[in-house]
């Protein structure tokens, strides 16, 4: 009698036995993926930024200099003295200009390299877009100090085009204007657009792509010129790639405190305030109260944002 | 009378690719017109320049009667129904079918009542507030065809309307579509690929074939007379003789098609052709049995009733040894393609 047994395959190893045991384990598998996120988010991050909300309510003796953990709103309060609130509102009005700026520009530039660009030169537009980003942040508001500086690319630039006459009567104007355009809001604000307008591009990119040919062939079919077109299916259904965009740029613009210090006029910031009191004066209850006004902002943006319909197409 | 829609040498390019070549023909007013033809063909892009979405790289388009080559979609009195329905997302059912009218002008309390009007004519009144997410596929596309004839076009485009639709609704639409173009007596210009439909529904079909069309023609005439090889094998089922099988029963070497509910299992009248050969394959396919047989080096294909049996009453079964038996007229002659 032979022994024809057919081959039988080799017991099953341990990557084998493990990956059969997931498969029908869904449950412990997605535990095991979310386990370590979850524990940074909960820990790291929560956990300081709770930390930090919590040092607020601290007390700091202007006269001994330390701080002692009595509960106080003395923080809070103090936000609210003349000299503390122009700076949440003058930041708050960068921001807000920025987060225009920044739409005005990103979004054609974001619905043409959806649209009108395939193959290399989307991919070339795209990195483009991108390349700010490759360089350190650091270097671009220096570069920009040079680019805005009197005697600088920008001044060159205007004797060139006989626009000199324009650009010190544009200085002149004010809140926007400065001595020059490196020491002017306006300064402040190009580069700050500058810097966080890739942020925008890339969410309305998103957005823009997502919205099928079809539905634009259709809005033409039945009557409506591009322009109607724009206001009545583009925007709507690519706002929330705005609001994303936005919501980059109003924050990123809210926590700046490096351009604020070397571009446009002297005056701080709700991020250079956060420095000087945490490191110069050391009231770390102050700063952290200081801290709070952008968290407070933005969840206020996103209620609002919520309520103009900005995630219903989502 | 003008034709509602008339292509003179229309030519459509791709870049290197001509999506559509020299393509002219003339669609009556109040036609059910089809265009048919396998992807690619060029059948699609048709009706997007009719439609106005992609512009003409040659020839002009008339739109009773007016020069609309240049045209942009929304100066064209057309309305499309679009293959994916393209309903807008973030507008409920109602606002999507007013949209024409909306962007007409037509003040707010007008518009609401024709737009109801319009879903009620497709049977779905009272959906009007909800979002086409919320629809199934049948229920998107009467949103679509409403949408569309709400705004009283005087010629409709439907591109594959019904494709994305599974069998039994497809049929029950189709009949809805026919009855809806009578009783509105308007235009319509139906891309499909599907040669059953085209059939079934239309008053003249043009075929497609690599960007040209091959033939225009009723239904009847496009089954009975095809005049290529390609119409032959697109439209219906057919058996295409070529080379030297044309030659053993036409004596000349232009292919013939012969259909195969024409060909007979027995012996051949006088002045029929006959084939003899073996059955390789019998198909059950309901009212009749699609036979295979192997005979005289090709192979023929038979449609013969149910249940599938010879003259005198043995089984047609693979392996059996059959006569088979037509008409010379059963025969039609096609033409070559011409070589591109």
């Amino acid at each position: 009698m032979s022994e024809t047994s057919p081959a039988r395959p080799a017991a099953p190893g341990l990557a084998s036995r493990l990956s059969t045991a997931l498969f029908h384990h869904r449950l412990l598998a997605v535990w095991l993926l979310l386990t370590p996120p979850l524990l940074w988010l909960g820990v790291v991050y929560l956990g300081s930024l709770l930390a930090l909300v919590w040092q607020s309510v601290y007390r700091f003796d202007d006269f001994s200099m330390v701080v002692t953990p009595d509960v106080t709103w003395a923080n809070y309060r103090a936000l609210f003295r003349a000299a503390n609130f122009d700076i949440v509102v003058r930041t708050l009005g960068m921001a807000a200009a920025v987060t225009l700026g920044t739409g005005l520009l990103g979004f054609p530039i974001a619905y043409y390299l959806a649209r009108y660009t395939r193959g290399a030169a989307k991919g070339a537009l795209y990195v483009s877009v991108m390349l700010p980003m490759w360089v350190s942040y650091i270097v671009k508001a220096y570069a920009w100090t040079l680019l805005l500086a009197q005697g600088g690319v920008i001044y060159w630039f205007a004797d060139l085009l006989g626009l000199r006459g324009l650009l010190e009567g544009v200085l002149a104007l004010p809140v926007i204007g400065g001595n020059s355009l490196a020491t002017s809001n306006l300064g402040r604000f190009l580069v700050l657009t500058y810097v966080w307008l890739p942020f925008m591009v890339l969410p309305i990119y998103a957005a823009v792509e997502r919205v099928p040919e079809s539905l634009l062939h259709a809005s033409a079919d039945l009557g409506a010129r591009p322009w109607q077109t724009f206001r009545t299916v583009i925007l709507p259904l690519t706002f929330p790639g705005v609001v994303a965009g936005s919501i980059f740029t109003f924050s990123l613009t809210l926590g700046d405190y490096i351009i604020p210090q070397l571009i446009g006029p002297p005056g701080y910031y709700i991020g250079t305030m956060v420095v000087a009191q945490q490191g110069t004066v050391g009231n770390l209850p102050m700063a952290a109260a200081f801290t709070a006004v952008p968290i407070v902002i933005i969840a206020v943006y996103l209620v609002l944002a919520r309520r103009l319909g900005a995630f219903d197409a989502l | 009378m003008t034709a509602a829609i008339e292509l003179r040498g229309i030519g459509k390019d791709f870049g290197r690719v001509q999506a559509v070549s020299d393509v002219s023909l003339s669609i009556e007013d109040g036609e059910f017109f089809s265009m048919l033809g396998p992807s690619g063909s060029g059948k699609t892009t048709c009706l997007r320049l009719i439609a106005g979405f992609e512009l003409p790289s040659r020839g002009a388009l008339f739109l009773h009667g007016r020069d609309a080559s240049r045209l942009p979609p929304y100066e064209r009195d057309v309305n499309t129904v679009f293959q994916d329905y393209a309903l807008f997302p973030h507008l409920s059912v109602l606002d999507n079918v007013a949209y024409g009218l909306r962007m007409k002008g037509v003040a707010r309390s007008a518009r609401r009542q024709q737009a109801e009007a319009a879903l009620a004519q497709v049977a779905l009144g009272g959906l009007g507030a909800r979002r086409p997410s919320q629809l199934s596929g049948g229920q998107r596309q009467r949103v679509a065809l409403a949408r569309a004839l709400v705004n009283q076009p005087r010629v409709l485009l439907l591109d594959e309307p019904l494709g994305a639709l599974d069998l039994k609704l497809r049929e029950q639409m189709q009949v809805e579509l026919k009855s809806l173009q009578r009783q509105l007596g308007i235009t319509f210009v139906y891309v499909t690929h599907d040669q059953g439909e085209a059939l079934s529904m239309s008053d003249r079909v043009a075929v497609f074939n690599q960007g040209r069309i091959e033939q225009v023609d009723t239904p009847r005439a496009l089954y009975a007379q095809p005049r290529t090889v390609f119409v032959a094998g697109f439209v219906g089922t057919a058996n295409l003789l070529t080379g030297a099988a044309a030659q053993r029963w036409t004596g000349q070497a232009r292919p013939v098609a012969i259909r195969p509910e024409l060909i007979r299992v027995g012996a051949p009248a006088e002045g029929e052709l006959e084939a003899r050969g073996t059955i390789v394959d019998v198909q059950f396919h309901g009212a009749t049995s699609r036979v295979a047989v192997r005979a005289e080096e090709t192979e023929l294909l038979v449609h013969v009733a149910n249940p599938p049996v010879m003259p005198d009453g043995a089984a047609l079964e693979p392996g059996t040894s059959v006569q088979l038996a037509w008409p010379r007229q059963a025969m039609v002659e096609l033409e070559e393609p011409e070589p591109a």
